[in-house]
């Protein structure tokens, strides 16, 4: 980042900017590589601070009756915990990878729409810092990532109203992001390449996209009526009017179940990805994979309702939503086969990113089973808010998808930097990120059936918690020392001299790695064209006489190569950088703070968010040669 | 008649235009928000009011019948707006806009008078659930049609300045599917919300 080309005039917002490398380059940047190493890193640093979160709850609860942090605190601090954690880390993290890799994988330029795309990631880091000012303007939510009501209509502190408007905004982000990579996969694949031949991480990626176009309009709904109650007392939420509460709960699980395999299936297709290529065989039945990839998406529309049980909601409801909840373990049954067929038999390598996902997919299942645990509806009867839960949901959240998260970040790490992370470091954090994983959250299945009730701040003496609460507080520094190796790892790498000794590393077998690492601008020198799944192994390998797979001499293939980094690329007319998604990205937090404090700044924020469409329209998105 | 050709950003894997298939898939995620919305009125239908005015007492069917079908008429001004458009008649397809426009214009101002007299009546966000869900519902369809209005406005504006693509009759049916569609959830609004009758007295 030496130098900084900041236009020299005021007027300059009015200039189209030309800068692509420097600091201000990542403002007006539309190549989805740079949008997506922003988001990665965005998401990281909220990954840090829910962190942060999470040890200050681990410290107050190491014993019985300590007074690190008071009621009032604590409820803010697992509210922002759980709301960081799904919303400002693991969905953007997921846009990281799928931002990043989608165009590569199938063999695209850009994504559909580059200037929506910058859009939504201002959108989203906006948002997200929309929501952490709450901090400093009176209180931070406190009502838990679900908000239900009564409770988040009541409460006086200004805390839910910034829940209800950040996650309004993030949620724009989301859905512009959605629509923006659905198009993307549907539309602009690589000749050759029919939907069967799209790698699965990008197919996950399409039935997340998918997932966030049909169930964020929902909780938009309810988030707008939570704010409703809550800044003009209307009366959706409030029994004494009529209202019911119970309504908040069903909108928001309606979007909050999809939301739980928004949050999981990138990381199914992140393992999906890595596990064939160290196990030298491809994925095992692909198709099975994508459909029940699919099936998640549809039946995650119907199972809604066990977070409910306990609501009273009645037998036949209770029945009904158990049944759907079992029928959705087949389908990611299906994929736990899956992986487990495609390692049997396998060549396996356990490098650092096959180690990841092992350890998630051993981590996702334990979660799995307590998850058909509280399918039945008498057993969860005795589960639900306790810490089984919080055990149960975190062993997939954290067990399946950090895991996954971090097997994506060293498998890919040389393809966005040019540079191998450490393989040393990389597994000295997988193991004590393993250890501290499961000593923190293991020991609270026990807590939970001992009775250990979820989001209470403290616990007495005599109810013989304080041993296991203690090893989860041991096992939660654990995890923070590995996230330390892997930010030392980070650093360390970075410092190193760009360069690959071999440009594909992992011998691996999509779309993306036939191309440069770290990619020219522009991608592909030559849109490739596709004749298989796993192109990339084809052209690196056939079979011969005996059926024995070899690999083909180098040179021999005539598109094995594609002229690494040597064509300029100067024909390829790419989406000029904009200001504009910026401008009218800084609108909408505007408008958040607008409708808690003043007509007159929701005014401000609209007309800044409109100048910023307008400009956005108005100009090519193509600038001319000058 | 001379057929234009539909220009396509660029060639695409199914050949309809990413813009076109955005659109859609923005209009599904809107069926979702309506449909919440709706849900949410449906479900507080005929509850009781502890206080305040009920349907039966504020409604006056055949004026928003009225503004219905003035909005419904402008769909028509819409598709010759686009027809125009495509015959390159520039001249044609501006007035088809801006009387879709206006026709949005005197919907948007019928319900802005329909919630002044409703509130003059006594019928506000908070005084019960009929109010509540109301106002937000067909609060939400007027933001809908404004937007599109400013849309319709712009196409006008930049046609004018000869700020649109070649191809103007891609911009315009695009701001015609979103216009059609705010149109079509009106029908479902005006049915579910005024048509069918509570059940409650009066």
């Amino acid at each position: 980042m030496a130098s900084v080309s900041v236009p020299r005039t005021a007027a300059g917002i009015l200039r189209r900017p030309t800068a692509t490398t420097g600091v201000w380059s990542w403002f007006t940047t539309v190549d989805h590589k740079k949008i997506g190493i922003m988001y990665g890193v965005a998401a990281f640093a909220f990954f840090l601070i829910g962190g942060l979160e999470a040890l200050l709850i681990r410290a107050q609860l190491a014993g019985p009756e300590l007074s690190v942090v008071n009621a009032d605190q604590y409820n803010q601090l697992f509210t922002m915990h759980g709301v960081t954690m799904i919303f400002l880390f693991v969905m953007p993290m997921a846009a990281a990878f799928f931002n990043y890799l989608i165009p590569l994988q199938i063999g695209a330029r850009d994504v559909a729409f580059p200037r929506l795309n910058a859009f939504s990631f201002w959108v989203f880091l906006l948002g997200g810092l929309f929501l952490y000012s709450s901090w400093f303007l009176g209180g931070a939510p406190n009502g838990g990532w679900f908000g239900y009501a009564p409770n988040s209509t009541t409460d006086p502190s200004v805390g839910m109203s910034f829940y209800a408007l950040g996650l309004l905004i993030t949620g724009i982000a989301s859905a512009a992001s959605a629509v923006n990579l659905a198009v993307t996969v549907i539309n602009m694949r690589a000749p050759g390449m029919s939907l069967f031949r799209v790698p699965i991480f990008t197919w996950m990626g399409l039935v997340v996209q998918f997932l966030l176009v049909f169930s964020l309009p929902i909780i938009t709904v309810a988030l707008f009526q939570l704010l409703f109650d809550r800044r003009w007392d209307t009366a959706f939420f409030d029994p004494t009017r009529g209202g019911d509460p119970i309504l908040w709960q069903h909108m928001f699980w309606l979007f909050g179940h999809p939301e739980v395999y928004i949050l999981i299936l990138p990381a199914f297709g992140i393992i999906s990805e890595i596990l064939p290529v160290f196990s030298r065989k491809p994925l095992f039945g692909y198709q099975f994979v994508v459909f029940s990839g699919i099936a998640i998406g549809f039946i995650g529309f119907g199972v809604w309702a066990h977070h409910m049980y306990a609501a009273g909601l009645g037998p036949v409801a209770n029945t009904a939503f158990g049944i759907s909840t079992a029928i959705i373990a087949v389908p990611t049954g299906v994929k736990i086969f899956n992986w487990m067929a495609t390692m049997y038999g396998g060549d396996l390598r356990f490098r650092s990113p096959m180690l990841y996902v092992v350890g998630a997919i051993m981590m996702f299942v334990i979660g799995g089973l307590s998850g058909v645990m509280h399918s039945v509806v008498p057993s969860d009867y005795q589960q639900t808010d306790t810490y089984f839960i919080v055990a149960h949901f975190h062993y997939v959240i954290f067990g399946g998808g950090v895991f996954a998260f971090f097997a994506g970040l060293v498998f890919w790490w040389p393809k966005v930097f040019g540079r191998m992370l450490s393989e040393r470091l990389a597994k000295i954090q997988f193991w004590i990120m393993l250890v501290g994983f499961n000593l923190t959250f293991g020991p609270m299945h026990v807590l939970g059936m001992q009775g250990m009730i979820r989001r209470s701040f403290t616990y007495p003496e005599a109810l013989g918690l304080t041993f296991w609460n203690q090893m989860a507080t041991v096992g939660s520094y654990l995890i923070a020392v590995a996230v330390l190796v892997f930010i030392a790892n980070v650093v360390i790498t970075q410092r190193k001299p760009k360069g690959l000794d071999d440009e594909d590393p992992w011998d691996a077998r999509s779309l993306e790695w036939t191309t440069s690492s770290p990619p020219p601008e522009h991608n592909f020198d030559e849109i490739p064209t596709v004749h298989a799944l796993d192109e990339f192994w084809h052209r690196k390998y056939v079979e011969d006489e005996r059926g024995r797979v070899v690999r083909v001499p180098a040179g021999a293939a005539p598109d094995h190569d594609p002229a690494r980094g040597g064509g300029s690329g100067h024909a390829i007319h790419l989406p000029s950088p904009s200001f504009w998604p910026l401008v009218a990205a800084i609108g909408l937090p505007v408008m958040g703070y607008g409708v808690l404090y003043s007509w007159w700044v929701l005014a401000l924020g609209a007309l800044v968010t409109v100048v910023g469409l307008y400009g956005w329209a108005l100009e090519p998105s193509v600038a001319e040669e000058a | 008649m001379a057929a234009v050709e539909h220009a396509v950003e660029h060639e695409t894997t199914t050949g309809l235009p990413n813009t076109k298939l955005a659109m859609w898939l923005f209009l599904a995620s809107e069926c979702l928000l309506f449909g919440a919305l709706i849900s949410a009125y449906v479900l507080y239908r005929g509850a009781d009011p502890l206080d305040g005015p009920t349907p039966a007492d504020v409604f006056d069917i055949p004026y928003t019948s009225v503004s219905a079908f003035v909005l419904l008429a402008s769909s028509l001004t819409m598709v010759l707006a686009l027809s125009a458009a495509q015959r390159d008649d520039a001249v044609r397809m501006r007035l088809w806009l801006l009387t879709t426009a206006m026709l949005g214009m005197i919907f948007v101002g019928g319900q802005v008078y329909e919630f002044t007299t409703f509130y003059n009546e006594g019928l506000t966000v908070d005084v019960n659930l009929f109010g509540t869900t109301f106002y937000v519902l067909t609060g939400f369809h007027g933001v809908h049609v404004t937007v599109g209005i400013l849309m319709l406005l712009s196409l006008v504006g930049m046609s004018l300045a000869g700020r649109l693509p070649a191809d103007a009759a891609f911009p315009v049916e695009m701001v015609g599917l979103y216009w059609h569609f705010v149109d079509i959830v009106w029908i479902v609004i005006f049915t579910v919300v005024y048509l069918i009758p509570t059940g409650t007295a009066g």
